[in-house]
């Protein structure tokens, strides 16, 4: 088995494990969407579908703040790491297995909101659709893995956990996940573009409905993209001449 | 590999900030010794161990391995290592971190037989968190030998086992060497450099103080050890050639000196009082203390 794809199973068994990291990832956007999609827009089968593609923008971005923030820089802080890296591999094995693994913790986390829309609320999407959402999850993913991979490396565990849980709420009403599409308060409304979350949640709501995206934002999304890699890079490299050098 | 040298320093020199760990230092680890580095907390030792198996780089000179960089991976194919911090997984279990340590060579040791001669046979489906802090060394051990290597560096491989675990990884590290494996290993325990090392590589503020078997080390300082039962009442004389003199609780009289013999003559011949006399040579420690302490007196010159 190729050494990534082990590096991903392992990785997946070190989180399994844990049953309560389980609970934060899979448990919150499935509570969030019985708590304020099924009451509020459950009977609009264009407001539930709208909703729920929000909530999953939701939880891509939490999903992968956390476990790439938190778990790169938990796992840089323990004797393990450095033992890793005198195995005759190099680093990049270990982080493709890293993103599998997140990759796979993502989707788990998507299971329940979809299954909790398809069957307890009206949202409604074509085949089709669905699998161009699920393309564009794995798009959004990249942004905000590569904000969680900056942060993960530049921060100490603790600095890492207060910036995520700074940094995902905010990011998710500034981006109008919150409101219906063009809802939003309209403050709101006029940053938006300029929030990565619009621009994801905008592709997620593009593929599943009727609607058509801001070109603005879209833009907007590639340049923090870009931006997230060049900080992601940035913060390896400086850990690398910070532990190995 | 030329003349069968696997590791080597050449005048390598690493500093951190304004200290510098080790002072153009330059070794060798020939296939089939077994080596031990002593050292005082600060000498360097696990600087140059980090060196040799590329997890740190240099500040000036070369570190080779296997005859190239360690800093990339193909030439770590064959060496493995127990750091000096056992960090493990905490919710991976003991036959899972040895299936993925394997992972990562091409004939790995078969988990279960690996996991027999260390002694974790019956922990193998244990979660790591829920080992004792011995076991999760033996297993921190284990994991150097899981590829097969030809040499294995051990970063304080006994550290808090108990003497019986201790003699039982001595025994698998002889077993490893007696089938010509290579180790070196550092240890705080100078009895244990003893019973295994045939080569002693003593480091002190970054520098090798001196490099030999047990043996020549011992006898480097030159320093033996008569020590005797005198009664009470009858002191013995002052002599000439006593370096230091020392009394133990059960009223032993140690006289430290270059030249035993003499000193025997020398106490026979002024009528000394004495009974049980005893001669030994100097422990490693006394040789190590010694040469450590004039390594960092700057008021002594310590001939190389």
């Amino acid at each position: 088995m190729p050494l990534a794809l082990t590096n991903a199973r392992f990785h997946l068994l070190e989180t399994v494990r844990v049953p309560i990291a389980l609970v934060g990832t899979v448990f919150f956007p499935a509570v969030s969407m019985l708590f304020f999609v099924v009451p509020f827009a459950g009977r609009d089968p264009v407001g539930a579908t709208f909703a729920t593609a929000s909530m999953v923008t939701f939880a891509v971005m939490t999903s992968s703040l956390f476990s790439y923030g938190v778990g790169v820089s938990e796992d840089r802080a323990q004797p393990w790491d450095p033992y890793l890296r005198t195995l005759p591999a190099g680093p990049a094995p270990r982080l493709a297995g890293r993103l599998i693994a997140g990759l796979v913790g993502t989707f788990c986390s998507l299971l329940p909101v979809v299954l909790i829309a398809a069957f307890l609320t009206e949202a409604t999407t074509t085949p089709l659709r669905l699998v161009l959402a699920i393309g564009a999850v794995v798009v959004i993913a990249v942004p905000f893995t590569l904000m969680g991979l900056a942060i993960g490396y530049a921060l100490p565990m603790k600095a890492a956990l207060a910036v995520a849980q700074v940094v995902f709420f905010p990011l998710a009403f500034a981006g109008g996940l919150l409101s219906a599409p063009g809802q939003a308060p309209r403050w709101v409304e006029a940053i938006a573009p300029y929030v990565p979350t619009r621009g994801a949640v905008e592709l997620l709501w593009a593929s599943v409905g009727d609607y058509r995206m801001d070109p603005k934002a879209i833009v907007m999304l590639a340049g923090w993209t870009l931006t997230m890699a060049a900080l992601a890079g940035w913060a390896y490299r400086r850990d690398e001449g910070r532990r190995f050098n | 590999m030329t003349d069968g040298i696997l590791a080597a320093t050449f005048a390598v020199s690493r500093r951190y900030g304004a200290v510098c760990a080790l002072d153009a230092v330059s070794i060798d680890v020939r296939a089939g010794e077994l080596v031990g580095l002593l050292g005082p907390n600060g000498a360097g030792k696990t600087t140059l161990l980090n060196l040799l198996v590329g997890l740190r780089r240099p500040t000036s000179g070369r570190v080779e391995l296997f005859g190239g960089d360690p800093r990339l991976a193909p030439y770590r194919r064959q060496i493995g290592v127990t750091p000096q911090e056992t960090g493990l997984p905490a919710t991976l279990r003991v036959g899972e971190c040895v299936d993925y340590v394997g992972a990562h060579f091409p004939d790995p040791v078969p988990r279960g037989e690996l996991l027999e001669r260390f002694g974790l046979g019956d922990l193998a489906k244990r979660q790591t968190g829920g080992l004792s802090g011995g076991q999760r060394r033996r297993l921190a051990v284990a994991l150097a030998f899981v590829g097969r290597p030809r040499l294995v560096f051990l970063d304080e491989p006994t550290t808090g086992l108990d003497v019986s675990a201790r003699h039982t990884l001595w025994e698998g590290i002889r077993a490893f060497h007696a089938g010509g494996g290579t180790v070196l290993l550092t240890s705080h325990y100078l009895e244990e450099i003893q019973a295994l090392a045939e080569r002693v590589l003593v480091l002190g503020a970054g520098r090798v103080l001196t490099d030999g078997t047990v043996a020549a080390v011992r006898a480097m300082v030159g320093v033996r050890r008569v020590s005797l039962l005198t009664p009470a009442r009858a002191p013995l004389p002052v002599l000439p050639g006593v370096v230091r003199s020392e009394q133990t609780e059960d009223g032993r009289t140690h006289l430290l000196t270059t030249d035993a013999d003499q000193l025997v003559r020398d106490l026979v011949h002024a009528g000394a009082d004495f009974r049980d006399l005893e001669v030994q040579p100097t422990s490693l420690e006394e040789a190590f203390l010694s040469l450590t302490r004039d390594a960092t007196d700057p008021a002594v010159a310590l001939a190389a």
